[in-house]
């Protein structure tokens, strides 16, 4: 199998095995093949090794994986300390870009509030 | 859509000129304002300006890396007290 940035190793076409590659979407995985001048529909497993290092090396001119990661987290971390509306609402776990609260909101919410909040009154009665 | 670069960053002209006259004497005293889109511009880094949050003005302390924010991010206009059913209650600002 190969890898490619690190930790990654999925065999499907190549397109999409880009994409497991944080930081990679469909269109950037797209634009790396354009460059690098291979086709979408090569399998992963198949690729010579002479390929893969174009590949990596192409992978080198975009801010991926742990880079990236740690980018996002010192970004949020300056919301938080610059003491935004932004940042007080990462430090609260709450939607920071003005969606509804009232329902829904549920990936930046559930871990933290398990319970649904109708059950508990009914359990009571 | 992000505002166009030529325009160059907002900020309402009342709220400039406090900000100009204030450089030009070098005296840091806190400017009070309604203005709360403006951005805060790399002049007004070190200057205390109030913002008006709809009931009173918040001292917004601008610092370096607060460039580029607008002036009502820092003065918020709602007070979360928590929900009655709670168990303990946050304390809003």
């Amino acid at each position: 199998m190969p890898r490619v940035a690190g930790v990654d190793i999925p065999n499907k076409r190549i397109v999409i095995a880009l994409t497991y590659v944080f930081g990679v979407g469909l269109s950037r995985s797209k634009e790396i093949l354009k460059k690098v001048g291979i086709g979408e529909d090569v399998r992963a497993n198949t690729l010579t090794e002479e390929e893969l290092i174009k590949i990596r090396d192409c992978l080198k001119t975009y801010e991926v994986e742990g880079d990236l990661r740690r980018r996002i987290g010192l970004d949020i971390k300056r919301l938080i300390e610059v003491n935004c509306f932004r940042g007080i609402r990462h430090r609260r776990g709450l939607p920071s870009r003005g969606q509804r609260t009232k329902t829904n909101a549920r990936t930046r919410r559930s871990k933290k509030r398990v319970a649904v909040p109708g059950k508990k009154v009914a359990a009571k009665k | 859509m992000s505002r166009s670069t030529k325009k160059g960053p907002y900020i309402h002209h009342s709220l400039k000129k406090k900000v100009d006259a204030s450089k030009l004497k070098g005296d840091k005293k806190v400017i009070k304002t309604w203005k709360r889109a403006s951005m805060i511009l790399p002049d007004m880094v070190g200057l205390t300006i109030a913002v008006y949050n709809g009931q009173k003005f918040i001292p917004v302390y601008c610092s370096e890396s607060m460039v580029g924010h607008r002036l009502g991010e820092f003065s918020l206009t709602r007070t979360f007290r928590g929900h009655a059913g709670a168990k303990k209650a946050k304390v809003g600002r």
